[in-house]
């Protein structure tokens, strides 16, 4: 089934990139039934001609990338330290922290263009009139602040999980020897929650590169500003240019695959870099978390 | 001393407010605009005055079409969790217990397949069923829905019956039980409560779907909630109907937010199941 559901498409796709779009056959003069056969000029056109609207939306989804994560990271593992804290009410900050990942990305979308309207909300808090929507930069802040809130309870509830399995005693031990609430946070719980979340970033950074829905319904398609490599390669599908949609499409996919690869390199080079004396177990948990935390993150 | 040490005590529950506050506030604001009067949909006072359903009433009026758009929300993200649900569970059994070559890889595969950008299945599912004339049917979204609520069923799925001591199916099977009946009898009822998570999970992911029915179909008559509400118009063209699409926001996520705080233990422990052990 997943062959069916996934595979072939991909390898459909990488066929598909090679061709150009149905032009008009030269001996019947109407519209010929069958797309020319291009080679790799849907790739190499992103140098020259077309290359402006992918590049744009290459970088935007770059910028998207690194600066919602950096920021989900910093907020969620803020986030998971207070609920570590807080005994009473955990209940009730589980519960809402659930709220922002069950509410559809779409109608988040959607939520936060009612919050940045010219009369919103946020102008109204900030006291200027800022044009959010417009295509702009305030429109790239608007996503990412968007989806900023959106993911980062998340990395808070999956960091959350990790620090709730660490044993008390080395905290205990950390204090007899006189260590500092800070040093305890950066030698005992930073390292001790690596691992998970090493895993909970690169899912964020693969399900960041992806982004669609949340920059589309914001801000809108074909806006210059926000328009990632998804919304291009659909916006040129959805315009019946199929050749160049599928190399972007398989471009992306490039993308990911490389950021992937790069953080499996990370993550073995840290598992390399304990010493090896990483006994199989842990091994094993830190595979099983990035199990629990993928499947998480296709919900997200 | 004192001082510093009430503070102490009381940082945490400043923190949970904040943590409440932050996830809690634009949903809580969606609700409020939602019940505002389309006159004062501008007003920034904290609560709507006075309470207006207007709003609800013009979401359900025949001319938004939006109670059919919740119907193939319904149907298409209750068919796939159902499918995905079904082969999933027997992939999961047989990852988890059976031994065979490729193992390994098939599992890596799977991982592998969630990581994908949907846009890269979408454009040639697109071509596709453009072709074959698919465009605008439920097995169009389906289908491509598969991609990511098989392998997060699967992975789902399969932690939970790793987690299950495989003496079980042996005693049953030495009290004579075949292996397809231990795994009815013993196996299923047993995992009920993994297999209603991961359909909760699933169910969320498919509902929340929107790349994927926005390509497939150009019709109203065959949208989901989630498009539907992205293209709301309003009474004139440049005027976007803002209480509206509050209102149908509200409705579509109001089943997920009872999900989520009717089974939200469930969820939390199925979402971080491997990461806390």
């Amino acid at each position: 089934m997943l062959t069916i559901v996934v595979i072939y498409p991909t390898l459909m796709a990488l066929n598909e990139s090679l061709y150009g779009p149905k032009g008009l056959d030269p001996k019947t003069g109407f519209i010929s039934n069958t797309e020319p056969f291009v080679g790799l000029k849907n790739y190499t056109d992103i140098f020259t001609q077309a290359g402006d609207r992918f590049w744009n939306a290459f970088w935007n989804t770059t910028l998207f990338t690194v600066v919602t994560v950096l920021l989900e990271t910093v907020i969620g593992v803020a986030m998971a330290l207070i609920m570590h804290k807080a005994f009473r009410g955990r209940a009730v900050v589980r519960a809402s922290i659930l709220v922002p990942w069950a509410i559809p990305t779409a109608i988040s979308g959607l939520l936060w263009r009612w919050i940045f309207n010219a009369d919103g909300i946020a102008n109204v808090l900030v006291g200027q009139q800022v044009l959010w929507t417009a295509d702009g930069f305030a429109a790239k802040i608007a996503v990412i602040i968007a989806d900023v809130w959106k993911t980062a309870p998340f990395i808070g509830l999956l960091v959350l999980a990790g620090l709730q399995v660490i044993p008390k005693e080395v905290y205990e031990a950390a204090r007899i020897d006189g260590a500092s609430a800070l040093r305890q946070f950066w030698h005992i719980t930073l390292p001790l929650v690596k691992p998970a979340l090493l895993v909970a970033v690169l899912f964020r950074c693969l399900d960041a590169l992806r982004m669609f829905d949340l920059p589309y319904i914001l801000i809108g398609a074909q806006k210059n500003s926000v328009e990632t490599l998804s919304m291009l390669a659909q916006n040129e599908a959805s315009n019946v240019r199929f050749g160049p949609a599928s190399a972007y499409a398989v471009l992306l996919f490039l993308y990911v695959f490389l950021i992937a690869l790069a953080f499996v390199r990370l993550l073995g080079a840290d598992l390399v870099g304990d010493g090896g004396v990483r006994s199989g177990r842990e091994r094993r948990t830190g595979r099983r978390g990035a199990v629990a935390l993928r499947r998480a993150e296709v919900t997200a | 001393m004192t001082l510093t040490a009430t503070w102490r005590r009381r940082l945490p529950y400043v923190g949970v407010a904040a943590v409440v506050a932050y996830c809690l506030a634009p949903f809580y604001w969606m609700v409020v605009s939602s019940l505002r009067r389309n006159d004062d949909i501008f007003s920034t006072s904290l609560f709507p005055s006075p309470l207006s359903f207007d709003n609800y009433q013009a979401v359900f009026s025949p001319s938004q079409g939006f109670s059919r758009a919740l119907l193939n929300s319904l149907i298409v993200a209750g068919i796939t969790t159902a499918l995905a649900l079904l082969l999933a569970t027997f992939t999961a059994y047989a990852m988890a217990r059976l031994d065979f070559r490729f193992k390994r890889l098939i599992l890596t595969l799977i991982i592998a397949t969630s990581m994908f950008p949907v846009v890269s299945i979408v454009v040639p599912l697109l071509k596709l069923f453009t072709d074959i004339g698919w465009i605008n049917t439920y097995q169009a979204m389906i289908v491509p829905s598969m991609s990511f609520a098989l392998p997060l069923a699967v992975w789902n799925l399969t932690t939970f019956f790793r987690q299950m001591p495989d003496e079980l199916e042996h005693a049953a099977m030495v009290d004579g039980c075949t292996r397809g009946q231990a795994f009815r009898r013993i196996i299923i009822p047993l995992a009920a409560p993994g297999i209603f998570t991961t359909a909760i999970i699933t169910f969320i992911a498919a509902w929340n779907e929107f790349l994927i029915a926005l390509s497939m179909t150009n019709k109203p008559g065959m949208q989901t909630a989630t498009v539907a509400i992205s293209k709301f118009s309003g009474a004139t063209t440049y005027q976007t109907p803002f209480g509206s699409q509050m209102a149908a926001g509200v409705i579509v996520t109001i089943p997920l937010v009872i999900m989520v705080l009717l089974f939200q233990r469930r969820i939390v422990a199925g979402l971080t199941a491997g990461a806390a052990k």
